[in-house]
């Protein structure tokens, strides 16, 4: 039989040398005479090690990384293709503590199998749970999403089970599916792998959501920004399509669901909702004033599910296992895991799905090992460009969406961004507001005006700092006009990242001793 | 549905765009017609999506990350070689018609920050000298 080599396809691994050491190894293989298949998987997420290559010995895989193509002739010589001892050696790829200590449900089979391979999708147990959802009652697959007790992975963490009840309750008729693929989060990447590396998985879930509800056609909204996934997904649904899992008769039911591809176009604040929405609606993409609800007035004013790639791709697993299972996971009312993306100055970067409650600690420290400069951590933003700083203090905090709301914090999409000692904490603080007021949508007033606001009052206290005379009062009035004012998260949530700086690194911002002490 | 007209713009704006580079003046009152809608609101989604532009850009379109995790590990840096290497402010293309430079916003490669998109391809873990060599592979050199 022929020898199989895995090299990932995952944008990541290509943009640091994948595609060049695929070639380059075929080209070795070739020279030497040597018949080798290879097989282009996703990533298994332990990204430092990418390009990570894996060779197929009596059904077990083993891990080099991370291979450039100088390294490929060497690997040869080192008889790799038997596990030979080199450098770049890890051992058997499920061993490796770093995803061996992780849950994966998700993301089973991320990096496992070819993304565009139904018959890979199959064996690993893909279609299990539409397979079982299709035997079930609307009201039994809501349930079974209930007692899971999935919330909403985009951010929001809003219970999945009572936003499909809504749905599935509201009047007959027209009804949609969306799926929320504008993944704008810094630090936030596993939608896009996801989507890359297991795209069939995304698409099942969307169909359960469609049995659930009553909907017959779904929007897959999602980022220019990821054109590699675009083109796997566009590839998996011709796939789906052909094989007669998507189409007028999903799986022999009767049942049809059709999918769309819906591109969009380079505006963070697509990612809400209801602004989401009016994009696919042909419109500028302004945030709608709720209610209603899109659950009851959605998209082209029917009811809508919209829902994240990362809440959709967990739907499979908890109809195949049971909502039970999947509660048996987690902490508090944060029930199940959560795909974390380890990133920014870190040496081990990476995904590491896991059960709502480790310790930010944990994960910095033991998975991520600390910081790729050597120097101490000292920031960690948590749940994206809307998410709190937090200093080492906070550390213990146990991720889970209520211990984070309880001191001002998100969990939001799971991107953990960390900073050495070498981070200004005001200039983070003015890029906030600076980010927000790139892409406020422009609709409401403390959003629109604030950030601008915002970003003139941090260049005058950078601009003031050397002579530490600077003073708060103005911008946490403005903090809190924007929290308590502003139409949606993207104005709403620009305070997080900003108070969290002014209240655990007030000497960054120039701000008189007296007022240090009052803050600490 | 009255909305179905609409609803196809930001996919001709994106094919048009795929075409031609970005969105020409005259193709306005064509969309405008197509679509159902009146110029000026043609015109508005135009300027509301950072993607789609009214001038011709470069030969070739550089997005360089600006946001957090790519912040944590030097894109500041990286920004500013490129801008003074380019000699050109972000937003604009350089005197021969090569680069455009922009700044993204996360391109979801944050477990290999900093990172930068040349075109459609994505590059990761990218030093100074590294940016360097990626455009004069773009350049043709």
């Amino acid at each position: 039989m022929t020898q199989r080599i895995f090299v990932p396809r995952d944008a990541s691994a290509v943009s640091v040398g994948a595609e060049r050491v695929c070639r380059t190894i075929e080209n070795e293989a070739r020279n030497r005479g040597l018949e080798v298949e290879i097989v282009r998987n996703g990533s298994r997420g332990l990204y430092w090690l990418e390009p990570l290559i894996e060779v197929e010995i009596d059904g077990q895989r083993i891990a080099y990384g991370p291979v450039a193509p100088e390294d490929v002739p060497g690997l040869f010589e080192a008889g790799w293709l038997r596990g030979g001892a080199h450098a770049l050696f890890h051992g058997p790829s499920e061993e490796i503590p770093y995803l061996k200590r992780q849950t994966r449900l998700t993301f089973a089979r991320m990096g496992v199998t070819d993304p565009l391979s139904l018959e890979d999708y199959r064996a690993h147990g893909g279609l299990k749970g539409l397979e079982r959802a299709l035997d079930m009652k609307a009201e039994d697959i809501v349930d079974a999403v209930d007692t899971g007790g999935l919330r909403g992975r985009g951010g929001a963490g809003f219970p999945t089970g009572i936003k499909w009840r809504t749905v599935m309750n509201a009047d007959g008729g027209q009804k949609y599916i969306v799926c929320n693929a504008d993944e704008g989060d810094s630090g936030t990447f596993s939608d896009r792998m996801l989507m890359e590396g297991d795209p069939f998985c995304l698409i099942e879930g969307m169909i359960i959501a469609g049995l659930a509800v009553g909907a017959d056609t779904g929007y897959i909204y999602l980022r220019s920004e990821y054109p590699d996934a675009w083109d796997v997904l566009e590839d998996a649904i011709v796939t789906a399509t052909r094989e007669g899992i998507l189409g007028a008769n999903v799986l022999g039911s009767g049942r049809r669901f059709e999918l769309n591809l819906f591109k969009g176009a380079g505006a963070y604040v697509c990612g809400e909702e209801t602004s989401l929405l009016e994009s696919i609606e042909g419109k500028r993409g302004l945030v709608r004033a709720k209610p209603p609800l899109p659950a009851l007035e959605g998209l082209f004013g029917r009811p809508t599910v919209v829902n994240n790639v990362i809440t959709l791709a967990s739907v499979p697993w908890i109809l195949a296992h049971g909502g039970e299972a999947y509660k048996a996971h987690g902490s508090g009312r944060s029930r199940g895991t959560l795909p974390f993306q380890l990133a920014g100055n870190l040496k081990r970067p990476g995904l590491v799905e896991v059960a709502f409650g480790m310790t930010l600690r944990e994960l910095l420290y033991d998975f991520g090992g600390g910081s790729a400069s050597g120097r101490p951590i000292r920031a960690v933003q948590v749940g994206g460009p809307l998410g709190a700083y937090l200093p080492e203090s906070r550390f213990d905090l146990p991720l889970d969406y209520e211990a984070f709301a309880a001191v001002g914090a998100t969990v939001g999409h799971g991107g953990i961004v960390a900073f050495d000692d070498s981070v200004d904490m005001a200039k983070m603080a003015r890029y906030a507001m600076e980010f927000c007021a790139i892409e406020s949508c422009g609709k409401c007033t403390p959003c629109r005006i604030g950030s601008v606001r915002g970003v003139e009052l941090l260049d005058s206290m950078l601009a003031a700092r050397p002579q530490r005379s600077n003073d708060d009062t103005l911008l946490r009035d403005l903090c809190q006009t924007m929290l308590e004012g502003s139409l949606c998260a993207m104005g709403g949530m620009t305070p997080y990242p900003v108070l969290s700086a002014l209240d655990h690194y007030p000497e960054d911002f120039g701000l008189s001793p007296k007022q240090e002490e009052a803050s600490t | 549905m009255s909305n179905t007209n609409q609803a196809d713009l930001l996919p001709a704006l994106h094919r048009l765009q795929e075409k031609f580079g970005y969105i020409p003046d005259h193709a306005i009152a064509d969309l405008a017609k197509a679509h159902n809608m009146a110029q000026a609101e043609v015109v508005g989604v135009i300027g509301f999506y950072h993607d789609f532009r009214r001038t011709p850009p470069g030969r070739q379109r550089l997005r360089i990350c600006r946001a957090e995790s790519c912040q944590a590990m030097g894109a500041d840096a990286l920004a500013m070689h490129a801008s003074t290497q380019l000699g050109v402010e972000f937003g604009a293309t350089t005197a021969d018609g090569e680069v455009t430079l922009e700044a993204a916003y996360c391109l979801g490669n944050c477990a290999c920050s900093p990172a930068v998109m040349l075109d459609d391809d994505l590059h990761g873990r990218v030093s100074v000298e590294r940016l360097d060599a990626i455009l004069a592979e773009g350049r043709g050199v």
